[in-house]
């Protein structure tokens, strides 16, 4: 393995050993043990798009490792907005870093990057195209929540159109047999192509517009914002939108260890009172993205995780 | 019987080349593939929707005073994948040759998605789709692996 571009660039037993490698390093993530693993490597952020959550957990998983961090910086004062191709971009980082973690507007940019590059490419998302690094974070929450990640029922809800999330996360989740419920507007139906992808490689696929009516089958509820200007006007958007809203009295004949999931930021679609239940699960979430972009990093420059690391209970 | 009927259809050439067994009706997409439909320097002679015992019905073209390269051929995969080819060298044919598709079809036409990275003229990488299936021909761009249109995909010769 080169870089991180598509799931496909994982096989299952890579994904257990990297969740493994994941599990181990949680002491380092939550600052308890200091461990520097990536000491003298440097990651080159270059994020095209903005981003929070995936540009600042790159950020602390490196430095958390003892390694070093350098920025494209605001898209609009570098280099790009000159016109500079991101051909040449990757030429010229390729050259000052070990490794690139990127996100572009573009479909399939972080291929095209890996083609272009030595060292190895980090997809942390390509237009509507693929974001496996959330995807390892997902399931690496869901596997903490569940034990496995083999045979559960997943709802994914909301925008399934345009939410790369939900597209790197399914072709996953069919890899370890689970049943797949797809909930969401008829207009941001997950795209036809990949649910022809997924039903070929033997998935059980159910398409439907309702969420709440379904939420008693599931053993994780992953929920995505719907965006207003996906919309032609503001009153389809209120119209549409309120069906894929989560409020803790919607729970009430859910399973006891349902767990409900959201890559953030989440808007209305999950009400501050599912917080206090013991299905949210989403701030873990968030944090797991530094622990499992630890891992891949790790596994990425081909530094070995230590079977004991100590100063933590993980 | 047929077959010599309609290669009599138009004048037998001395030197150049023949393409055998289009589909009938993609005569002109593959003058297209082939960058001969703007070129008036050569002469082409096309025949549409004869009869054929292999396919029911085809297009043939001959091409004259040219031999197409192997790499040109292989462009028609995209339209005419099982056509045959026979170089013409005074009078009579001189080599027999075949659309190879491969398992990638390189630098011969740009992605139809409009958000792919390939979009951008001055990106410098090769067009690359992949063939995921040949019998319906199916391919997928390497770089942001949409499926690909194939009646939109002849727009974007490169």
């Amino acid at each position: 393995m080169k870089g991180l571009i598509t799931m496909d660039d994982l096989t299952n037993e890579d994904i257990h050993s990297i969740l493994a490698d994941a599990e181990r390093l949680l002491p380092i993530a939550r600052g308890e043990a200091y461990l520097p693993l990536l000491q003298g490597k440097i990651l080159g952020n270059l994020f095209f798009e903005p981003s929070t959550r995936t540009r600042m957990s790159f950020e602390t998983a490196m430095k958390r490792l003892g390694g070093d961090v350098v920025n494209l910086g605001d898209v609009k004062t570098s280099s790009v907005v000159k016109g500079e191709t991101l051909f040449d971009t990757i030429q010229m980082v390729d050259g000052y870093t070990d490794i690139i973690a990127m996100r572009h507007p573009r479909q399939g940019a972080a291929r095209y990057a890996q083609d272009a590059a030595r060292v190895p490419i980090l997809n942390g998302g390509d237009g509507a195209g693929h974001h496996p690094t959330q995807t390892m974070l997902d399931l690496f929450t869901i596997q903490q929540s569940h034990g496995t990640l083999e045979g559960l029922t997943v709802i994914l809800a909301g925008d399934l159109r345009y939410g790369r999330t939900v597209h790197s996360l399914s072709h996953a989740l069919v890899r370890f047999g689970c049943r797949l419920i797809f909930a969401s507007p008829e207009l941001l139906r997950m795209p036809a192509e990949i649910v022809e992808d997924l039903r070929e490689h033997g998935a059980d696929v159910t398409e439907t517009e309702d969420l709440l009516g379904n939420i008693n089958q599931a053993d994780v509820v992953y929920m995505t914002r719907i965006q207003k200007e996906r919309f032609a006007d503001e009153d389809e958007y209120a119209k549409v939108a309120g069906a894929y809203k989560l409020h803790a009295r919607d729970l009430d004949n859910a399973k006891s260890e349902m767990v409900i999931l959201h890559p953030l930021p989440r808007v209305d679609e999950i009400h501050p009172s599912v917080d206090s239940t013991r299905h949210a699960r989403y701030f873990e979430q968030a944090f797991n993205g530094v622990v499992a972009r630890m891992a891949l990093l790790c596994r990425l420059l081909n530094i070995e995780v230590p079977t004991e690391i100590a100063g933590g209970d993980a | 019987m047929a077959d010599e009927h309609n290669m009599r259809r138009v004048t037998a050439i001395k030197n150049g080349t023949v393409i055998d067994h289009i589909p009938s009706g993609q005569a002109l997409k593959v003058l297209e593939l082939l960058s001969l439909s703007g070129d008036t320097s050569v002469p082409v002679s096309l025949v549409m929707n004869v009869p054929s015992k292999k396919m029911g019905s085809k297009d043939i073209i001959k091409v004259e005073d040219r031999e197409l390269t192997q790499s040109e051929l292989d462009r028609l995969a995209l339209v005419a994948p099982d056509s045959s080819i026979a170089i013409i060298r005074a009078y009579s044919v001189a080599e027999k040759l075949n659309v190879n598709l491969g398992d990638e079809v390189r630098n011969v036409v740009r992605c139809t998605f409009s958000n792919c990275i390939t979009q951008n003229p001055r990106e410098p990488l090769a067009h690359r789709l992949r063939v995921t299936k040949t019998d319906p021909l199916t391919l997928r761009c390497h770089y942001c692996q949409r499926p690909q249109d194939l009646d939109e995909l002849i727009h974007n010769l490169l």
